[in-house]
């Protein structure tokens, strides 16, 4: 069990060196970074400051050691825009981002896996096509669109919730909607297919042969299977959620992460860039630590190792 | 092509000789496929709609009534037929700049397939490789590989898009390159898994023992239970590179704002939702349309090209 843990959190520090160095590297790409985050009309004497001022100048591998070695402690330099420190900042943002994808995913899970269930138990029926018919919806409608629609629908013209904003608890349900309804539909449908297909495993037809009620078999057999894929689904979507609730965010002004990575963008702001993408990328690896032990737990077959 | 009948699959009817001989010529599986797409109402569906997209995107020059970059501030902000002001002439009105919506939706059919098929093209070929070789090598090369791809997969996919697409800048060229490199380790996990499957299932092993040799073995053997998963893989995430270019264009990330794609779209229609919603309605219903023919398609594939779901669906 421990052996388990130690390499995967081997595995993820090295991903996060990996990230870094992506991070560092992607800003210098195109040759100049100090072009690519001052504005059109800078003159070059502005320009030849700043590149001194951040230290674009230095040979390569100094600048990446100071970004290394700033990096570790969490300092990735000032924001352009702000002119204070980025990691503070992207700090700040995460309490509304967590709170907007939990309960995005509350909704997913509440509505998705009782959705799955029924109609992964009874194929073909009304409710079944109900189900399928959601989750088809849920992948299609592209969720940044829907978003429009809905303030338009329930907030300019209904009232019934505020269009944007982060203010009283109503805030929340719009875009939390919004950003679990894909969610929703992967989870009925990786639900509703796990159950069919467990429901024609050889153990199954062994419990039903040797006398035992539906409901044992369902709750012990069944569902006990169902949720290993479901425990993985669920954290990884809820890492995109944490890092693709970009449109949501800036759409309902949703002042998490999302709303500051459109915004550093806009802005040129890359310090802030960087600094926000190394974030995400460290909460997502540790959350998929966190997904792996839930999984060893279900799983006996992971804990004991092959 | 012989006129044989049908071949049953029964244990009784099949004799040493047909065991070793695929006998379905390409008629006979075309003629399987046709009656499972027609079985499968859904499926159907997904193709139809599938095919109106990639119809308007080949034929947007005949289709459309109007160049879609000509603007005619005069005609600004039409709404489309059903509402009380709109006219025949623009069927799903006009855009903030009088350019006709009717028209750079086809031609937004465009940039979204495009970015699409050659993104999901690059995507595959860098997969097959890496998952083949990953597969193929096995013990440490193989562990390596997809540990490396399964912690890339678990990084957050669209932030990371954000992040290069705003640094690389505004064209179709990089929009693709970004969606093919980005999207590979997915196909090359599927190709992979494939790819290990085969070698330790006994049929690769009996066709060589049997004689065969490795054309026949790669083209009959292996090839066929590659492309199945992969086709289908692919629709799927060709439906989420539309999303996701969609996605980039809202952010004013995908291609420059001059060509009519249907993110740009929704980028510039969002400014003008409360007035006209027409504007950013309509790319929004063609991705939406895009987005679920190809999911149906998908799922219908998926059932057809794979011989292990085939019978879970009666």
């Amino acid at each position: 069990m421990s052996r388990y843990f130690l390499s995967k959190l081997g595995q993820s520090v090295l991903l996060l060196f990996g990230v870094l160095l992506l991070v560092f590297a992607m800003v210098r790409v195109t040759g100049d970074p100090a072009t690519l985050m001052m504005s059109r009309e800078a003159s070059p004497e502005d320009m030849e400051e700043f590149r001194e001022r951040m230290g674009f100048n230095d040979p390569l591998l100094v600048q990446f050691g100071r970004f290394m070695s700033g990096a570790v402690v969490g300092d990735f330099g000032d924001s352009l825009h702000f002119k204070t420190p980025a990691m503070p900042m992207v700090l700040e943002r995460l309490p509304a981002t967590l709170q907007l994808a939990i309960t995005a995913l509350f909704f997913a899970v509440v509505i998705g896996v009782p959705l799955g269930l029924v109609s992964g138990f009874n194929p073909g029926s009304f409710i079944d096509n109900i189900a399928r018919g959601l989750a088809l919806l849920g992948q299609s409608v592209p969720n940044f669109w829907l978003a429009l629609i809905m303030i338009l629908y329930f907030a300019v013209q209904l009232r019934w919730f505020p269009s944007f904003g982060r203010d009283e608890w109503k805030s929340v349900i719009m875009p939390a909607f919004v950003l679990g309804l894909p969610v929703m539909g992967q989870i009925v449908r990786m639900t509703r297919s796990s159950v069919l297909e467990i429901r024609g495993e050889d153990f199954i037809r062994t419990a039903r042969s040797k006398g035992l009620e539906r409901r044992t078999i369902y709750t012990r057999h069944v569902f006990r299977n169902v949720a290993i894929p479901l425990v993985s689904v669920i954290g990884v979507q809820f890492g995109y959620m944490l890092g693709g609730s970009i449109y949501i965010e800036a759409i309902f002004a949703w002042p998490g992460m999302g709303q500051l990575l459109e915004q550093s963008i806009g802005w040129r702001d890359f310090p802030l860039v960087q600094a926000l993408a190394v974030f995400t990328a460290v909460v997502v690896l540790a959350l998929n630590l966190v997904t792996d032990m839930a999984y060893a737990l279900i799983d006996p077959r992971i804990r004991y190792g092959k | 092509m012989e006129n044989k009948p049908m071949i049953t699959r029964s244990a009784a009817g099949a004799s040493a000789d047909s065991l070793l001989d695929v006998e379905q010529t390409y008629r006979d599986r075309a003629a399987y496929y046709g009656r499972f797409l027609w079985r499968d109402k859904s499926g159907i569906i997904g193709l139809l709609m599938f095919l109106t997209v990639v119809f308007a995107a080949i034929f947007a020059p005949w289709i459309a009534p109007y160049d879609p970059l000509e603007q005619n501030l005069r005609e600004s902000k039409v709404p489309p037929v059903w509402q009380a002001e709109g006219s025949w002439d623009h069927i799903l009105g006009t855009d903030n700049l009088g350019r006709d919506i009717f028209s750079r939706l086809v031609y937004g059919a465009r940039v979204s397939l495009t970015v699409a098929f050659f993104g999901v093209l690059i995507a595959a070929s860098l997969g097959l490789i890496i998952g083949s070789i990953s597969g193929y090598m096995g013990g440490r090369v193989d562990s390596v590989i997809m540990n490396i791809i399964n912690l890339i997969l678990s990084l957050p996919y669209l932030l990371f898009v954000v992040f290069i697409a705003a640094i690389l800048g505004r064209s179709l060229i990089n929009v693709i390159l970004i969606f093919g490199i980005t999207d590979s380790p997915i196909f090359a996990r599927v190709t992979r898994g494939e790819v290990l499957r085969m070698r330790q299932s006994g049929y690769v092993e009996s066709a060589i023992s049997a004689g065969a040799r490795w054309p026949r073995i790669i083209f009959d053997h292996i090839t066929p239970n590659l492309i199945g998963p992969l086709i289908t893989l692919a629709t799927f995430e060709m439906s989420a590179m539309i999303f996701y270019e969609a996605g980039l264009g809202f952010l004013g990330l995908s291609v420059p704002p001059s060509v009519p794609s249907w993110g740009n779209m929704l980028a510039a229609g969002r400014k003008y939702l409360q007035c006209c919603p027409w504007i950013a309605g309509a790319p929004g219903l063609a991705i939406m349309f895009t987005s679920m023919g190809m999911n149906l398609l998908g799922d219908w594939l998926r059932d057809v090209l794979d011989p292990r779901l085939r019978r879970s669906r009666k």
